[in-house]
């Protein structure tokens, strides 16, 4: 694994942790866990969710070894049960919290510090049909140095590009700490046999992605099949091998917050690393509400025993005000454990170039333009 | 950065709990430095505080003879501004003016013209928004974010509301063609200066009343600057008339021979004395009083918008709201859970500078009510319940309280069955709906109540037992112009806010 320059040794740290062995993990492939939950699991239906959670003892470490959780994974039924038993999320509440997050005032040093987190964080992402070499190399030595004017910027997190432009995406990267990502499953739609979406995770994961970005079956999930869901993640996760997988939900498609929480828990279960928002080829794609969801899931996973799970909303986000808006839902939902790239990304493209003209604008105390960062 | 993992986990340990979300910067020094908020003022530039104020009686701004009281910010203890007390001759002065303008000019003015005034009032209120919310905050102590989103917003409202009511009075339900009453009396409390003023100025006006109002001592300011603005609406002279004072210009004024209405929000012990002052008079009254909230979350309830509804609840306005869920009523099963969680979320409450734009709770209103809060959380400790505050740094001067929670806590414990109108929340659980409803009842006062679950049926079944004006379901602390909120039994009587609200300022 490229080492993030910009980021210690501790704060690294978590990348390492066990949870991505396939077989151990909650959401490993069917194996031992999930025969010796068996039934037991059944009789937890009805409210097994929080049940589960409160009896479960208290974690006094972030990354706990035990997971319990693998009982809700036992069977179908089980998978079931514990998903409708999650709580439920009151539409106009969630919005109405998102939208008070949103009156934050984040100025002076604050904005400086969550300016530049901001860029730390960013997936800068191309996935068009009219992707080349070009356009790659091009994106990459904006994510090394998104500034040219200024090497105090940091590079981002990691360049997103389709499978075959991976082999690119590394060549380019090597050496920078910059991760290269790759979407695969079939996205956007997810809609190929299992066989080829693991083929194409191996054929990625083997041009050196260090991070997969999959799409769940939504057809699937909407139809109730949360045990196909699971299995799907869980079969690619272990394709992933060492790389990180990503799990994008495409919440425009799942429409309810609370199917969101559900899809959320599933894909944590089944051995996501991140879970992210949207492909970006659907409508609504990231949104504040349905990412604040999301990071009750990741923080509601991790208190419950499981591991720490990053977040990703991505599509949709343009502006450093907008990214300034997610941060501060990351802060006052998670805590500040997650804001760090390790646990947080922007999967956006333009969103850069806002944050570099504000980020120069702190600096030099006036706006410059838009002929003032580079076009990619 | 790299102290963020080591930080995490003393802190964790620390507070005995297992929650990532413990961490608003300031309150952990540890991760002070991942993403702390700078400080975000609100100017005070905008605001002109005069060292003195006078009476506002008949249009004119003129000096009382009842002596002079002080104004302080309660975030600083810092005097504001000296202000005139009203004495019975003023009061006497104020109705005459009020008396004056009713018959010669507002009631015979027909609803549409006055209409014209109330919007024109509500229009400024918009405009002078951001300064009429930066003096509520430094008179109040109540964090700018609120003045600004909740408060004044409300005030426009009411006054947008009640304008559009002004011509269409026959159509509200109370015959052909309703009567004003004359001159209303009104005396208003400090949580909420300026929309309890708009709560009884609008719906009088709009009715054809006019009106002496007697704003708090410890929060006079927004109402005197709204006197200011009825010059600048060219309201004519006396329909509106604000007297300053304490207790004894409120009481010279609700008995006042020459009002024709007493309209009181304030505390059940002020409110029974005014009932017993204006009892065997022609008077008409309303009385908005105190209240113990329960705020009921069944196990079925959406979790983490349950756990905002109870921050929403209580630590609104520092608490100190007749309506706020001062009871929470949880069900058993969920108990731990969700103590755990709301005390996660408490310790993201950023408690100081009421002007600073982060501050989600302010200061307390005065050194009286801080000692109040004070007295009565001794007695929950005596009494033997459990106290748990969030961890805050409050600042070295002014009147403070950290957002505090009581477990543990019975019936019969005073923090149970009294109000505490501050930051103070008290748990008790409950099995069965029926034990809810049973619980949520078990009070003398009855103004509002919470209800969380996602099941429609018991949403709809609980609200209906529930002995409370306003019953929020699913929400809470949510106001509307539109919608009509009082008492029950010692917490008041009469219904404020939309075509109910007209009935108080009617002949009918």
């Amino acid at each position: 694994m490229d080492s993030v320059s910009s980021t210690t040794e501790a704060a690294r740290a978590p990348h390492t942790e066990p949870a991505p062995e396939p077989g151990s993990a909650p959401g490993g492939p069917p194996g031992r866990d999930r025969a010796a939950a068996g039934e037991t699991a059944v009789s937890e239906e009805g409210a097994p969710a929080r049940d589960l959670a409160a009896a479960l003892p208290v974690p006094d470490r972030p990354v706990p070894d035990r997971l319990d959780l693998s009982a809700a994974t036992g069977s179908e039924t089980a998978l079931r049960g514990f998903l409708h038993g999650l709580p439920g999320v009151d539409k106009v509440g969630a919005e109405a919290r998102v939208a008070r997050l949103g009156t934050r005032s984040i100025k002076t040093t604050a904005k400086s510090r969550a300016l530049e987190l901001a860029i730390r964080m960013i997936d800068l992402t191309t996935l068009e049909g009219a992707d080349t070499a070009g356009k790659v190399r091009s994106l990459a030595a904006k994510a090394r140095r998104p500034d040219p004017s200024d090497p105090s910027c940091p590079a981002v997190a990691a360049v997103c590009v389709y499978p075959d432009l991976v082999e690119v995406a590394k060549r380019e990267l090597r050496g920078s700490g910059v991760k290269v990502a790759s979407v695969a499953t079939a996205f956007p739609s997810g809609r190929s046999p299992l066989e080829v979406k693991l083929a194409e995770t191996r054929f990625a994961v083997a041009a050196g992605a260090d991070e997969i970005d999959m799409v769940i079956d939504r057809g699937a999930f909407l139809a109730g099949r949360y045990g196909a869901v699971f299995e799907q993640i869980a079969a690619v996760k272990a394709a992933c091998g060492g790389a990180h997988l990503k799990v994008i939900l495409e919440t425009g498609e799942l429409v309810t917050y609370d199917n969101v929480r559900r899809a959320s828990w599933l894909a944590m279960l089944a051995g996501a690393d991140f879970i992210k928002t949207s492909t970006g080829k659907v409508s609504p794609a990231a949104t504040l509400p349905v990412s604040l969801v999301m990071l009750e899931a990741v923080r509601d996973f991790r208190a419950a025993g499981g591991r720490m799970v990053g977040m990703k909303p991505a599509g949709g986000i343009r502006t450093a005000k907008d990214a300034i808006k997610y941060l501060v839902v990351v802060n006052e939902t998670c805590g500040p454990d997650w804001l760090d790239p390790d646990w947080f990304r922007f999967g956006a493209s333009s969103l850069l170039n806002d944050l570099l003209m504000q980020r120069q604008k702190q600096a030099a105390g006036y706006y410059s333009g838009p002929d003032y960062v580079t076009v990619d | 950065m790299a102290q963020r993992k080591p930080g995490h986990s003393a802190r964790a340990r620390q507070d005995g709990g297992t929650d990532p979300g413990s961490a608003v910067a300031r309150s952990a020094p540890g991760t002070a430095d991942v993403f702390e908020y700078a400080p975000a003022p609100e100017s005070r530039a905008i605001v002109r505080i005069s060292p003195s104020y006078d009476l506002f009686i008949g249009g004119r701004f003129v000096p009382a003879t009842g002596g002079a009281l002080k104004t302080v910010n309660p975030a600083t203890e810092e005097v504001l501004a000296e202000f005139g007390v009203a004495s019975a001759a003023d009061v006497d002065r104020a109705v005459a003016a009020a008396r004056a303008a009713y018959e010669q000019v507002w009631s015979r003015m027909p609803g549409s013209e006055r209409a014209k005034y109330l919007f024109r009032i509500a229009r400024l209120i918009q405009e002078r928004s951001r300064e009429l919310a930066v003096l509520e905050s430094i008179d109040n102590g109540k964090p700018i974010r609120e003045t600004r989103d909740v408060d004044l917003p409300l005030v426009a409202a009411h006054f947008f509301h009640y304008a559009g009511w002004a011509d269409k009075l026959s159509h509200a339900g109370y015959g052909p063609d309703p009567r004003p009453l004359g001159v209303a009396a009104q005396v208003i409390p400090w949580n909420f200066p300026l929309l309890m003023l708009a709560w009884k100025i609008a719906p009088a006006l709009a009715c054809g009343n006019t009106v002496v109002l007697k704003p708090a001592e410890t929060t006079p300011l927004t109402a005197l600057a709204f006197a200011e603005l009825c010059n600048q609406a060219d309201l004519p002279p006396g329909v509106v008339n604000i007297v300053t004072g304490a207790g004894e210009t409120g009481a010279a004024l609700v008995a006042h021979p020459g009002a024709d209405k007493v309209a009181f929000t304030g505390s059940t012990q002020v409110g029974r004395g005014i009932a017993r002052a204006v009892a065997g008079s022609r008077k008409k009254v309303t009385l908005e009083l105190g209240g113990k909230a329960a705020n009921i979350v069944f196990d079925d309830a959406p979790l983490d918008q349950a756990v905002e509804g109870v921050i929403d609840s209580i630590f609104f306005n520092q608490g100190q709201v007749c309506c706020a869920g001062s009871r929470l009523l949880v069900q058993e099963s969920i108990e731990a859970e969700l103590l755990e969680a709301l005390r996660r979320r408490m310790r993201t409450l950023r408690v100081g500078d009421p002007l600073d734009k982060n501050t989600d709770v302010g200061a307390i209103n005065s050194a009286a009510q801080l000692a109040k809060i004070t007295e009565l959380v001794a007695a929950g400790e005596a009494e033997g319940a459990e106290r748990w505050s969030a961890p805050c740094e409050l600042p070295g001067t002014g009147y403070w309280f950290a957002p505090t929670v009581f477990t543990n806590v019975s019936a019969t414990h005073r923090i149970a069955r009294e109000e505490i109108f501050g930051p103070v929340l008290s748990v008790l659980t409950f099995r069965t709906p029926e034990e809810a409803v049973a619980k949520a009842n078990n009070t003398p006062y009855g103004l509002s109540a919470g209800v969380w679950t996602e099941k429609g049926s018991r949403m709809l079944a609980v609200a209906k037992r529930l002995r409370a004006g306003v019953v929020w379901a699913n929400t809470f602390n949510k106001f509307d112009p539109s919608s009509p909120f009082g008492g029950y039994r010692e917490s008041g009587y009469g219904r404020e806010g939309g075509a109910h609200g007209l009935e108080a300022y009617l002949d009918v």
